[in-house]
């Protein structure tokens, strides 16, 4: 085991990196801002594969902790620590800063160094909100990591940034407001502490648990985003600049999800089996749902986007199910989702780099003009579809079967999400790729340079890595979720 | 140890041909492309072939290759699992293949997407095997994805097509929906039998049979057999891939790809695997009548009703690829009637027979320049030898001539069936029966209309049926056909040899493998059979005595018969008195409109299923998430911050003696508050 602060290495060097980055100025020194993002958010990955190869498979507990005072006068502390549920998260997120900085590569022209700094910057608070044990520390993270994105929104975004910046925002305070009602709820109860494993052991009533269950609820829900508070995500990514929705899509999702798995499960285990039907019912919901919705899409971000909130559908049905199944699909989900999802933004954002068009309607044949762009831009629809043998295979496979156990009609809805997710990947494929060329931007298209081709196929290897020997990123997680199982088992009533 | 890499070997082969003609298909030559695929191929043919004689001398395995997953008490792997049913489906799949290759050289030799097309095939044998070869449900699942999408993305190999297009979406669909059915049921697996490994659900099974599970609220009336859900979940997957009614739809559409996969993959080998699927499971299917009672009536109908539309069809391909789903149709019924040997050979011989009428409509296409409609030949036996006479001893074979393959494997179908016992079977009997010399009218309709009678071709106004541009840079499988004057030609070698190497099994495999496989020991431990509850096999074997006497005794019954009639009513119709089957026509013109609608299936589908998709997805996201979600709560909620600020905008006045006023008001309502409460 390193004796290096790995973690907060994984936290800093980006955020330094960033700051750094920032000093460049301005568009003249634009190469320079480049070179050192890419370096910064090179270094970032590198500090967390130790983390990974050096992880102990046999402690269900936190691992590479790192604890010192911060705010003694309210026992507030800079604490991190890692398990096999928050780990993979971590190396997720730095990985995909270095594909959001090479994506940005020569798109970005405009307060370059700005838009850099934002990611990095936004890379190592997540890195935090991943990692930190105090409640805080991670409030403070949680909330931080906010500013840059909608920074990247607002800055770099579309014609109607400004209405998705500001539903962003509205559904965003929203959810915050209770979570730090939550959290001062907590202080209290536990006689001034802010450390989450110690809220863990916290015995609380059935009562007062539902109500923080639902202060987490609505704050993750959104963050997730769960049906009924989706509709910020497709405004979002479709103003979103690619870099931003590949971000949102890969790292940011996930944030509410490990929300449930860190706070409302362990906090709140009695509320948690007690209201699990409402979770798994909006889950089901979201795949159901927001599978029709995704359907008629004419907008591929929008449609991508609801294919997300689908996909994260899976994620917190999977947590409900209360097996290790369900939560470890529920997790592979998060990670094969966050390689697919923003392999498929960066599609997206290939083809608007050329056509300046999201639409569906004015493309069709691309596959002319640009072949190896639609050989990968398949494998990754079909690991949006689910296809065996890609990472999107892996996470809803364990969660059908999961559910199957759990109850039938569960299982039976949640699987409905293998015609539907084919249907509305596939079709959108067949009239954006195939078919004759249909109008003269796609007869100018050219294929994907060297660096683009690469960025893909980096993902594209990630994608069928995941999905032909998924076994290294689960058996991490083994301990971790049997622990939090034998916790969540446990009633605090006392 | 030595054989485990046999094994491996066999899979990776095709793999690695795929991958080096796939992965540099626009750099590398054509040369290159096609020996690289056709070489790890026939490793893998020549591998199977010694594995096949290692496991006739008893040495099976069983055995996992790598862990692919562990969650909770579960693990998952990837392992192969080599016995007799094995090995025969390795045989197959890589024999065919292999025919297929070589014959891809000569159809698709001007075809820009050369080496892509080599390199999909060689994906396909990879996943096919793959498919065979598993141990446990997972993989089987693995593979049987893996096939749909090498089928997806070869039907809609000429992507330019709006039909091809469309036919590859439908077809992945429409096993989407299969295999909707197809995991739900390995779920159940894995909830009550705790593994996915064939051999420890295989074992478990007989302790589960009494199992009833509850679906629905602890209703009496939702509580159902266990083997029974799981048995019909799994048969919709079979459903989707064998293209049984009403998942048949995209088997006909399918036939927008290039032919030699039609030939490979949607009749030789990927629409079989739901057939090889159930007699896999045939350990678990014996515990449940009311399963088999279902695949039997299913596969009746599909035998008969696609039978049917057959006879109807005038693109060449179209009649074949009838033909195979009610081919299709009787393997499930053999499933259903517990004659799972005799599925598996009928799948064997089918396999050859009819990828031989499939390369052989290929060839005809290529001698008629792209031509498919039957209506445009005639004749074709003077110009075509080869392919003519090939054609024929294909079609001999499907109808099921004594002597030739398909007779003996379509007769012990017929014969299993009238031995059946189970709920269904008196339908299945007559379907199967009526099948006969329906089969035999449309094959002989298309061999005559084809090789027999009036040339027909090079008249410049022929009937472009598909009604689709022809595209002049690239050269398509479009339909062009003869000029005038110019006369069809005989294909090149690496056409023809294929043909003649499929028609030699065509004709003695069935004479030579009947006896081992379906009433020897050749299945032995591998087909479980109840012979209490459903003695079909036991019963038929009673009655078999040899290859021989089986096809001397067979001029003396109906089925023979009946070929022989639906071979002479179709000579009579189409050579010597073509008015009658238009006088038919317009005479029964209801029948035929329901007959050239295909049942209105897809009519149906396209309204019901897609259409109302789009519908239901419109009114969720304009009702849901626009109007309700958007408009009311999130808009709706900024509006009203929005005019609370304007009322208390309204206070605001800037006067000092409203300011005042106000001030007193409060301190009026304050006091009046404080003095009640004391």
């Amino acid at each position: 085991m390193s004796t290096y602060p790995l973690l907060s290495l994984a936290i800093w060097i980006p955020i330094v990196a960033g700051l750094v980055v920032l000093a460049t100025g301005n568009d003249r020194n634009a190469p320079l801002a480049r070179m050192l993002a890419l370096i910064g958010a090179i270094a970032g990955f590198l500090v967390t594969i130790p983390l990974w190869t050096g992880f102990d498979l046999n402690n269900g507990g936190m691992q590479f902790v790192e604890l010192q005072t911060w705010i003694p006068r309210f026992n507030i502390n800079y604490h991190l620590g890692t398990d096999g549920i928050s780990m993979l998260f971590v190396v997720l997120n730095s990985f995909i800063t270095i594909i959001v900085v090479s994506a940005g590569w020569e798109v970005i022209r405009e307060r370059v160094a700005q838009y850099f700094a934002a990611f990095l910057i936004m890379s190592g608070l997540m890195n935090g909100i991943f990692t930190a044990l105090d409640g805080v520390l991670f409030y403070v993270f949680f909330e931080a990591s906010l500013i840059p994105l909608y920074l990247i929104i607002g800055v770099w975004g579309g014609p109607n940034r400004v209405y998705a910046a500001f539903k962003f925002f509205l559904y965003t305070l929203f959810g915050s407001l209770l979570f730090l009602l939550a959290l001062m709820y907590l202080f209290i109860q536990s006689g001034g502490s802010f450390s989450i494993l110690d809220w863990h052991k916290l015995p609380i009533g059935l009562g007062p648990q539902i109500w923080l269950f639902l202060g987490f609820l609505i704050a993750f829900a959104v963050k997730v985003p769960m049906f009924p508070v989706h509709t910020w995500l497709p405004d979002a990514h479709v103003e979103a600049p690619t870099g931003g929705s590949i971000v949102l899509a890969a790292i940011g999702l996930k944030l509410g999800a490990y929300g449930f798995l860190r706070f409302s499960l362990p906090i709140a285990p009695d509320a948690s089996h007690e209201l699990a039907g409402l979770v798994i019912a909006l889950s089901l919901i979201a795949v159901v749902y927001i599978g029709f919705v995704a359907l008629i899409q004419s907008d591929m971000k929008k449609l991508v986007a609801y294919s997300s909130i689908a996909h994260m559908g899976f994620v917190t049905l999977g947590f409900f199910l209360f097996s290790p199944m369900g939560i470890e699909g529920a997790l592979v989900q998060m990670v094969s989702h966050g390689f697919v999802s923003g392999a498929m933004f960066f599609c997206i954002g290939v083809m608007y780099d050329r056509v300046h068009s999201r639409q569906i309607a004015d493309y069709g044949g691309v596959v002319n003009t640009m072949p190896k762009f639609a050989a990968l831009f398949m494998l990754f629809s079909m690991a949006n579809a689910g296809l065996p043998a890609t990472s999107g295979f892996v996470g809803e496979f364990m969660v059908i079967l999961g559910a199957v156990k759990y109850n039938f009609w569960i299982a039976l809805a949640a699987a409905t999400s293998m015609i539907l997710g084919a249907a509305y990947t596939l079709w959108m494929y067949k009239r954006v790729i195939f078919g004759d060329i249909a109008n003269d931007h796609v007869r100018e298209l050219t294929d994907v340079n060297s660096r683009e081709f690469l960025i893909l196929a980096v993902l594209a290897i990630c994608t069928l890595w995941m999905g032909v020997y998924p076994q290294p990123f689960t058996e991490v997680m083994h301990s971790s979720v049997n622990d939090l199982l034998r916790h969540v088992a446990i009633s605090k009533i006392q | 140890m030595e054989m485990q890499k046999l094994y491996l070997l066999v899979p990776l082969a095709p793999l690695v041909g795929a991958m080096i003609a796939g992965l540099f298909c626009r750099v590398i030559p054509r040369w290159l492309g096609h020996t690289a695929t056709i070489t790890g191929v026939a490793v893998a043919f020549i591998t199977s072939l010694i594995i096949f004689k290692d496991v006739q001398a008893g040495n099976t395995f069983n055995g996992a290759v790598y862990t692919w997953l562990t969650s909770g008490d579960y693990s998952f792997e990837v392992g192969f699992m080599i016995d007799t049913l094995t090995t025969t489906m390795m045989l197959v799949v890589t024999f065919v293949s292999l025919m297929v290759h070589i014959y891809t050289m000569g159809y698709m030799k001007e075809d820009p997407g050369y080496n892509r097309f080599f390199s999909y095939i060689s994906l396909f044998t990879f996943s096919m095997l793959m498919l065979v070869m598993s141990n446990n449900f997972m993989q089987l699942f693995f593979g049987w994805e893996a096939v749909g999408l090498v089928s997806y993305l070869l039907i809609g190999f000429w992507y330019t097509r709006p039909t091809a297009i469309f036919a590859n979406m439908k077809a992945f669909l429409v096993n989407r929906v299969g295999d909707f059915g197809f995991i739900l049921g390995i779920g159940l697996i894995l909830a009550h039998f705790g593994s996915l490994d064939y051999l420890t659900v295989f074992k478990k099974a007989p302790e589960l049979a009494g199992t009833t599970i509850n679906l629905f609220a602890d209703r009496e009336w939702a509580t159902v057999s266990l083997m029974t859900i799981t048995c019909i979940c799994l048969f919709i997957g079979a459903m989707g891939k064998s293209a049984q009614v009403p998942l048949h739809v995209w088997l006909p559409d399918s036939m927008e790809g290039p032919t030699p996969i039609s030939a490979l993959i949607h009749a030789a080998t990927m629409v079989t695997a739901g057939i090889f699927m159930v007699s896999r499971m045939s350990p678990l299917f014996e515990l449940s009548t009311t399963a088999l009672s279902f695949v039997i009536v299913i596969g009746a109908i599909t035998a008969l009703f696609m039978g049917f539309l057959g006879i109807i069809q005038n693109d060449i391909k179209r009649v074949v690829a009838y033909s195979t789903l009610s081919q299709l149709g009787y393997m499930t019924v053999a499933l259903g009637a517990s004659a799972y040997s005799v599925a598996i050979f009928h799948l064997m011989t089918h396999a050859f027979f009819k990828a031989l009428l499939f390369l052989a409509a290929g060839s005809v296409i290529i001698g008629m320049h792209h031509d498919q409609d039957i209506r445009n030949m005639g004749g074709l036996r003077k110009y075509m030898p080869i392919t003519w006479i090939t054609s024929l001893i294909g079609s001999l074979a499907l109808i099921g001539t004594p002597f030739l393959s398909g007779f003996y494997s379509k007769d012990s179908i017929i014969e299993a069936v009238a031995l059946s016992q189970i709920p269904g079977s008196g339908f299945a009997y007559f379907s199967v029966m009526a099948g006969v010399f329906v089969t035999a009218f449309y094959s002989f309709r298309m061999y005559f209309l084809v090789f027999h009678g009036e040339e027909r071709f090079g008249k410049s106004s022929h009937h472009d049926h598909h009604g689709d541009h022809d595209d002049e840079e690239v050269a398509h499988d479009h339909h062009h056909g003869l000029a005038p004057g110019q006369k069809p030609h005989e294909t090149p070698w690496v056409v023809t040899l294929p043909l003649v190497l499929l028609a030699i099994p065509s004709l003695i495999i069935g004479y030579i493998a009947i006896e081992p496989m379906v009433f020897g020991d050749y299945f032995r431990g591998v087909i479980h059979i109840d012979n209490a509850a459903h003695p079909v096999m036991a019963h038929l074997s009673e009655h078999f005595h040899g290859a021989a006497a089986m096809g001397m005794h067979a001029f003396t019954t109906l089925p023979f018969f009946l070929a022989l009639a639906g071979v002479v009513v179709s000579w009579f119709f189409y050579m010597k008195r073509p008015d009658i089957p238009a006088a038919i026509q317009r005479r029964f013109s209801i029948i035929n409109t329901i007959f050239e609608n295909k049942y209105y299936f897809d009519k149906i589908n396209e309204t019901v299923f897609a259409g109302g998709s789009r519908l239901l997805g419109k009114a969720l996201w304009r009702g849901g998430d626009v109007a309700v979600i958007d408009g009311i709560i999130v808009n709706g909620s900024a509006k009203l911050v929005g005019w609370i600020a304007a009322v208390t905008r309204l206070f605001q006045t800037g006067y000092v003696y409203h300011y005042a006023f106000t001030m007193i008001i409060g301190v009026f309502v304050l006091m009046t508050l404080w003095i009640n409460r004391a």
